[in-house]
């Protein structure tokens, strides 16, 4: 975003002569040598050559404003001037210039190395392919010792509730993650049992099979799509809450300072998020089911002229309770890998505020992605079991 | 129109709150051109709020605010376009811009305001740093990669980018070692005497006060007051008396 020139007024434009005169050199500078005239001057100057000079002299007695930029330009001029080989015979400034101007030329400007970056090329492309590989896998193995020891401190607050088991949290948790959410889920589920409702009836219909309708819509909510869209919506709500809480926490060294005052920090921040949102998801997941066919229940009516207590006859033949469970009983395993991952990716944020935001983002993508994966894993391991 | 009367900032019934509790209680203030004014006060009596208010980022309930002669308080961009140039804000935490390096931060006002070339941006750069005190190998590295002191190191480097005549500084020692606070000092120092530079500094260390400051403002009860520290040690009013004598205030104007 390079901008117009600047707006500032500059009272007197800065100047400069070269005037050569055999092998000597004599530079005469005037007026202001401020900033907004840095550009202008910096051309001027760079377009004088030093070459066949072998005496120069640089007067900036009539300089009338300088600050470090014109002064920079003018300890440059003097730099190159014996750089070419030729003897800087006099360097005038205005005796109250002298402290900046010693001040500027006291500094090392060339040779400190490299001013930005180097840009990325083929070799630095496969490097980074690299250190993303390791970065992946070390990150693998970081999650599954934190499994590990997530495991090993809820399954203690489960069996061994010690006093300091922070109840209080874990009813926070089950109300911020469960009961707040109830309206969004409610609502998606009810329009998703709408949309499907509508597309099943559209298809069963050529077959003189609308009734199956109610089937389909019980069985795919219940088994499947409720489970999955409660998950997914939580994985978003929550699992983004979770590291943006944790990774707060951690840029305001809050978990420090639990660590040096004798507190465990899975115990107090992960433990009741696990717990909390086990309980939370298999209810609202519950919630959805129903909600979810409702939706369908309504939309039969109007779609297929189905009156409620035929609908709700049909639904009793369609499902059992067993059609329920293998819906329910996925919702605690997303939930303590959606807790897992929010949690853990919170702990892993760094002192600055991006990193938040980064970890934030990759809590949500990696936990709807083990959402789905998990699912299809269930789905390959019940049609085994004959479920 | 800016007439030039010797004042960089003039402050006139300025009145600030929040929440139905009033900080600033019609303060007058002026700053001459090329002198270091430095605030302090309490916690809470709104030091950083009259900074921020001067440059336009906080709008005040009622009250004036020139800078060289231009309203701040009423701030519209246009109004205010070219006093950004003039002036350099350094603040607490030195707020560099995370997704840029050093030296891409420090070339921010450069870019915006001039038509540098990138060489002459670097060279200027390397100055910086340097005036600042920060190692060359800082320059490509982010924000992220550094210590806290050195954050704020870049955030005046940043601030001085443009050779401002005007730097306002929040805190500028904090969280510096006593050396790199005395080079600051005298950094500023030197900058105002080659630049006549005006500073406005909140500050609570007491030796860069000493050091530096021309005048002293004090925030209290929605007040100010202002004069030079031998002044103000003779004020009345207690906080204002215990600060300026108290263990330390007395171990850093009497050294």
């Amino acid at each position: 975003m390079r901008n117009l020139p600047s707006p500032i007024l500059v009272n007197s434009p800065a100047t400069l002569r070269a005037d050569a005169t055999g092998s000597s050199l004599r530079l005469v500078a005037g007026g202001e040598w401020t900033v907004p005239e840095a550009p202008r001057m910096d051309t001027a100057l760079r377009a004088i050559g030093f070459t066949g000079i072998r005496e120069a002299e640089i007067d900036a007695n009539a300089v009338t404003m300088l600050d470090s930029s014109g002064a920079w330009l003018f300890v440059r001029a003097a730099h190159e001037i014996q750089a070419s080989g030729c003897r800087l015979v006099r360097f005038a400034v205005p005796e109250r210039f002298r402290p900046l101007i010693e001040a500027i030329s006291g500094i090392e400007v060339e040779g400190r190395g490299a001013m930005h970056p180097a840009s990325p090329r083929f070799g630095r492309s496969v490097e980074r392919l690299g250190r993303a590989t390791v970065e992946v896998l070390r990150q693998g193995y970081d999650l599954v010792e934190f499994l590990g020891r997530v495991t090993v401190e809820t399954g203690e607050a489960i069996l061994a509730p010690r006093r300091e088991l922070p109840l209080p949290a874990f009813f926070q948790q089950i109300e911020e993650t469960g009961l707040t959410a109830l309206p969004i889920v409610g609502l998606l589920a009810f329009l998703l049992g709408v949309v499907l409702t509508y597309q099943g009836a559209d298809q069963l219909k050529r077959f003189g099979a609308e009734v199956y309708t109610i089937d389909f819509l019980a069985i795919g909510f219940m088994r499947e799509i409720g489970g999955l869209v409660t998950a997914i919506i939580v994985a978003g709500r929550s699992g983004s809450a979770f590291t943006a809480q944790i990774g707060t926490m951690r840029v305001n060294e809050e978990t420090d300072a639990m660590r040096t005052i004798g507190l465990n920090t899975t115990e107090i921040l992960v433990v009741p998020r696990v717990l909390g949102l086990m309980i939370a998801l298999p209810l609202l997941t519950f919630f959805a089911d129903v909600v979810g066919i409702i939706g369908g229940m309504v939309m039969t009516y109007f779609d297929l002229g189905i009156t409620f207590p035929a609908f709700l006859r049909e639904l009793e033949g369609a499902i059992t309770l067993k059609t329920l469970m293998v819906g329910l009983v996925k919702a605690p395993v997303f939930a303590f890998v959606i807790a897992l991952v929010g949690c853990f990716e919170g702990m892993r944020v760094e002192r600055n505020a991006a990193s938040v935001g980064r970890l934030t983002t990759r809590s949500v993508v990696e936990s709807i992605f083990l959402i789905i994966a998990l699912d299809a894993g269930f789905s390959v391991l019940f049609s085994m079991l004959g479920i | 129109m800016a007439k030039d009367d010797g004042i960089a900032i003039r402050i006139r019934g300025l009145v600030n709150g929040f929440g139905g509790k009033v900080i600033h209680d019609h303060i007058d203030l002026d700053v001459k051109k090329a002198e270091v004014l430095a605030v302090v006060g309490g916690s809470g009596t709104g030091k950083s709020v009259l900074l921020r208010s001067i440059v336009g980022l906080n709008r005040p309930l009622s009250g004036s605010i020139r800078v060289f002669g231009q309203e701040t308080a009423q701030i519209d961009s246009d109004s205010l376009r070219g006093l950004q140039l003039r002036w350099g804000v350094l603040f607490q935490e030195g707020a560099l811009f995370s997704s840029l390096t050093v030296a891409q931060n420090i070339q921010v006002p450069m870019r915006r305001w001039t038509n540098m070339s990138q060489e002459l941006m670097d060279e200027l750069t390397a100055i910086k740093l340097s005036l600042v005190g920060l190692p060359a190998d800082a320059a490509p590295k982010f924000p992220s990669e550094l210590s806290g002191g050195m954050k704020k190191r870049a955030g005046l480097a940043r601030a001085l980018a443009l050779d401002p005549e005007l730097l306002f500084l929040d805190e500028p020692t904090s969280g510096l070692d006593p050396i790199s606070a005395d080079h600051f000092d005298a950094l500023i120092k030197q900058l105002r005497e080659s630049l006549g530079l005006t500073v406005f500094m909140v500050t609570h260390d007491l030796d860069s006060l000493k050091a530096t400051a021309d005048r002293i403002a004090v925030l209290i009860g929605g007040k100010i007051r202002t004069g030079t520290i031998a002044d103000l040690s003779k004020d009345p009013d207690p906080w204002i008396h215990e600060y300026f004598t108290g263990p330390r205030g007395h171990a850093a104007l009497n050294a």
